[in-house]
């Protein structure tokens, strides 16, 4: 199944990361070095085309927790979450899009997506795959972002990203914070992960 | 702006004990009432139409390296400043662990936690190490461990001020190999302050759909009654 694959490929990446920041802890090194020059060497991208890039992100995740309503047949403590996680989301993709166009950008066209769950079991597994995949994406972004103050709009984004990543986790009986360092993901590997959910 | 139950909740309780202690002595909300949000963040609450009054002053200027000076210059400086916290939030696992106030799953978390905020203390000492810096000493600490309430409260203040600390540094660092480093701290500060805030029937996202930045100068006073020396 094309969607646990892909699920595969990025807990790889994730491995492969987790090793690199051990091996910088163990030689005293501290930084990334090949990852981090590996997602600079993207640095081509523009702060609009980072946007865009975050907006397809949270365009996933506004549709997924709003269909998640109704969807996800939930209810009290996760019915509730669920709201808030919709309403977080919905308001990062009103504030990108904003921000996008005071940066004289094109806010790229709202994607259809097929999100293949059942219950509520299904739905979890898939919104940690999100949560956790959204907060690497927005760290692995970060360096790349020329302007200060964009910066800082992403790193917003980005705490609530692991807040609400560090709630699913307790929804499923797993460590909210299972690393000390977050690992970081470039555009490839992130896009490579939801692409399965674009219809 | 329609405000979800889960959030609520973080308002709601205001004669009892954890709103109390969320909003004093070391009251996130209340410093950052004072210190206001980033101008970025502030634009993007302009963009939502937020309500909220706090985005007057940028943390880019009032919060620039001046402030972490103390500590080193530049990126040595911000470091060292994060290290400081850092020793802080091991050294108060470490008390709440050897208090026997928790024991199972809850004591299981706060071990958890505590070994990674020790992990961070590491990677930041070898940081500043490789940048040729002189890492910030221990400070000698303190903190009132009276029950296992006040204890979760506590961490729960101590590690949303955590996140809001690194946040509130981002733009200030100058090297992009810093800058993912502490990102991937930061977002990890998040989660533990999530999970905490989850424990205390209080919202996960006290800030609501962003999260906002504190000063250094604001922070180091918020933690300034834990510090013996």
């Amino acid at each position: 199944m094309e969607v646990i694959e892909d699920s595969r490929d990025l807990s790889r990446s994730d491995v492969i990361l987790k090793g690199a920041l051990a091996a910088g802890a163990v030689y005293g090194t501290f930084m990334v070095g090949p990852y981090v020059r590996k997602a600079l060497a993207m640095s081509g991208d523009s702060d609009v085309d980072i946007l865009n890039f975050a907006l397809t992100l949270e365009y996933l995740e506004s549709t997924f927790y709003d269909e998640a309503k109704t969807r996800a047949k939930a209810s009290g403590e996760l019915k509730s979450l669920i709201g808030l996680l919709a309403d977080d989301e919905k308001q990062h993709v009103e504030a990108l899009t904003a921000t996008i166009e005071k940066l004289g950008g094109k806010p790229v066209a709202e994607p259809k997506f097929d999100f293949p769950y059942s219950d509520t079991a299904g739905f979890l597994k898939l919104a940690q795959t999100f949560e956790d995949t959204g907060v690497s994406a927005y760290n692995g972004a970060g360096p790349l972002i020329k302007s200060k103050e964009v910066l800082g709009a992403a790193g917003s984004i980005v705490q609530v990203e692991a807040r609400h990543a560090a709630a699913i986790r307790l929804q499923n009986s797993e460590e909210p914070a299972p690393e000390a360092f977050d690992p970081s993901l470039d555009e490839a590997q992130v896009l490579k992960a939801v692409e399965p959910f674009v219809a | 702006m329609p405000e979800s139950k889960q959030r609520e909740k973080a308002e709601a309780p205001a004669g009892n004990a954890v709103a109390r202690a969320v909003k004093d002595p070391v009251s996130r909300r209340k410093f950052m009432a004072l210190t206001g949000g980033s101008a970025a963040a502030a634009a993007f609450l302009a963009a939502c139409g937020s309500d909220s009054g706090t985005t007057t002053t940028t943390a880019a200027k009032s919060g620039g390296g001046g402030e972490t000076e103390q500590f080193g210059k530049g990126d040595v400086g911000i470091l060292n400043y994060a290290l400081t916290l850092e020793y802080l939030e091991t050294a108060f696992y470490a008390d709440v662990v050897k208090s026997g106030l928790f024991v199972g799953a809850d004591l299981a978390t706060i071990r958890k936690f505590g070994e990674e905020e020790a992990e961070h203390v590491s990677a930041l000492t070898a940081a500043v190490k490789q940048l040729g810096g002189k890492p910030a000493p221990e400070p000698e600490t303190e903190f009132p461990l009276e029950s296992a309430k006040s204890v979760l409260e506590l961490a729960g203040t101590v590690e949303n001020l955590g996140a809001a600390a690194y946040l509130g540094q981002a733009g200030n660092i100058e090297s992009p190999e810093v800058l993912a480093s502490a990102l991937a701290i930061h977002s990890v500060e998040g989660r533990h302050a999530a999970a905490l805030n989850t424990l205390l029937g209080l919202s996960i996202t006290p800030d609501g759909a962003f999260a906002k930045p504190a000063t250094a100068k604001e922070v180091l006073k918020s933690v300034e009654p834990f510090i013996v020396s």
